[in-house]
């Protein structure tokens, strides 16, 4: 069977098309993310025990959600390009890689800011909060490597060999840490919140996953059209653009 | 297949037994930071007993990261490994080796000499044998992950630092395991439960680590 469902990995192919959506996601992430903030500010009520600072879960939990999803998807792309041989598969985790690592900083910046209002302290060694932390070292850890390989193809391939390694050790990594803080008892606060969510809270942090989710998409395309530029630009297609610009 | 294997391995423990150096210095930087923590932290005995078994682990994770370069550089430089892997043997079957004498260079003799650390630290004797059990059930994990890392990082620009930033998230569970063996046994816990979890992660990690080592050497030899 011969499909050209393979049409757009060529880099040469996607290029243009991937130009042509940055705009629609961008929009797409604006008005979410508006209509997210709004919800969050004027419509969702304060909560009864943390009074306002409880709103930061808007920007916190769509953070933590895509810091997750992303590393899966990073290493979906890079396991493609792992097995077919695509090169723009590679190009793909490397552009996701950045993305992925800042809504994980950014998940764990935004709960030492609500940590030390409702907690009284920046920081605590929650199960949660420590295997955050060292998903951004897996992360730091792919964009190192990838950064120390200077041929793009090798670094590309051992880029996916690690992305694999740490998709298969996120779920174990992640009940170590759970077990190893039930053992310590240390820290008696934990994220269990009250089990009753405001409809009006849970629309929020909706609207505002879906503007995180296309702003992921936005930005990792702008920056797949880059990496695809410094890559290629021996290649005639993109001497012509050039030429053409 | 068994005596390529049983060949591979002669053959790397009798290069290290020509420069003895070099596995001795990473047992000598095990001792040493794990002798560093007590000058830090000071000589209070319920205190050290409590911190013992992360110590001695979180050494045996940083002395693990440090043997793991010289894993496959030298057969790189001299030639030694295109040759490995170009042989009628499997490379699976060489990694496997590698691994194995890794282990017996490093990861054993690290493991031996921990329960004297222990003593330093006032264990008790049943938290002693918890310690050597965890630990001869968890170091051939780190040889088996890190020689992925290893392998990754092979003829790559500052690859000491870069191979710790990948292997030492990796490492977690294993640190987690077998430091709470230890604790649960002071606490008066069977520590049965956590010997059998370095047990299951052993068993997944070489599987994983082997197939992730010989796709690394395949990249980096291209």
């Amino acid at each position: 069977m011969k499909s050209d469902w393979l049409h757009f990995a060529a880099p040469q192919a996607f290029f243009p098309i991937a130009g042509k959506l940055i705009p629609w996601f961008s929009v797409l992430a604006g008005v979410f993310a508006l209509a997210g903030l709004y919800v969050a500010f004027f419509v969702a009520p304060t909560d009864h025990q943390q009074g306002e600072s409880y709103r930061i879960i808007f920007i916190h939990v769509p953070a933590a959600w895509m810091s997750m999803f992303l590393y899966v998807v990073m290493a979906g792309w890079a396991g493609l390009g792992f097995v077919l041989n695509t090169r723009l598969s590679g190009m793909m985790a490397s552009a996701l890689a950045p993305t992925g690592a800042m809504f994980t900083f950014l998940a764990l910046w935004s709960g030492a800011l609500w940590g030390k209002p409702t907690w009284g302290a920046w920081w605590v060694w929650d199960a949660r909060l420590t295997s955050e932390l060292i998903l951004l070292f897996l992360y730091l850890g792919f964009i190192a490597l990838k950064a120390a390989i200077a041929d793009p193809l090798r670094a590309d391939r051992a880029g996916a060999i690690l992305a694999l390694l740490g998709v298969v050790n996120v779920p174990i990594i992640y009940f170590s840490v759970q077990w190893w803080n039930t053992l310590h008892q240390g820290a008696s606060v934990s994220l269990a919140r009250a089990p009753s969510m405001a409809a009006t809270m849970l629309t929020g942090m909706l609207l505002m996953a879906f503007a995180a989710w296309m702003y992921s998409i936005a930005v990792s395309l702008a920056r797949v059209r880059t990496i695809i530029l410094e890559r290629e630009r021996d290649a005639a297609w993109v001497q012509l653009q050039r030429m053409a610009a | 297949m068994l005596p390529g294997f049983a060949l591979i391995v002669g053959r790397e423990l009798r290069v290290a037994l020509r420069r003895k150096g070099d596995a001795l210095n990473v047992l000598v930087f095990f001792v040493i930071v794990a002798s560093l923590f007590p000058l830090g932290v000071g000589p209070e005995p319920n205190q050290l007993r409590a911190m013992a078994a992360g110590v001695v682990w979180v050494a045996a994770l940083l002395a693990a990261v440090l043997s793991l370069p010289r894993m496959f550089a030298a057969d790189l430089a001299d030639g030694t490994l295109e040759q490995m892997l170009v042989s009628a043997q499997p490379l699976a079957l060489v990694v496997a080796a590698k691994i194995a004498a890794h282990w017996l260079l490093t990861g054993l003799p690290l493991a031996l000499v921990a329960p004297l650390l222990g003593l330093q630290y006032d264990l008790p004797a049943n938290a002693l044998g918890v310690l050597l059990a965890s630990l001869l059930l968890g170091t051939p994990v780190l040889s088996l992950l890190g020689a992925a890392g290893a392998a990754l990082t092979l003829g790559v620009r500052g690859a000491g630092a870069l191979l710790g930033l990948l292997v030492l998230p990796l490492y977690v569970p294993v640190l987690v395991f077998g430091a709470g063996a230890v604790t649960a046994s002071l606490s008066g816990i069977n520590a049965s439960a956590y010997l059998s979890l370095l047990g299951a992660l052993l068993a997944v990690s070489s599987l994983i680590g082997p197939w992730a080592a010989c796709a690394a050497l395949r990249v980096a030899l291209d």
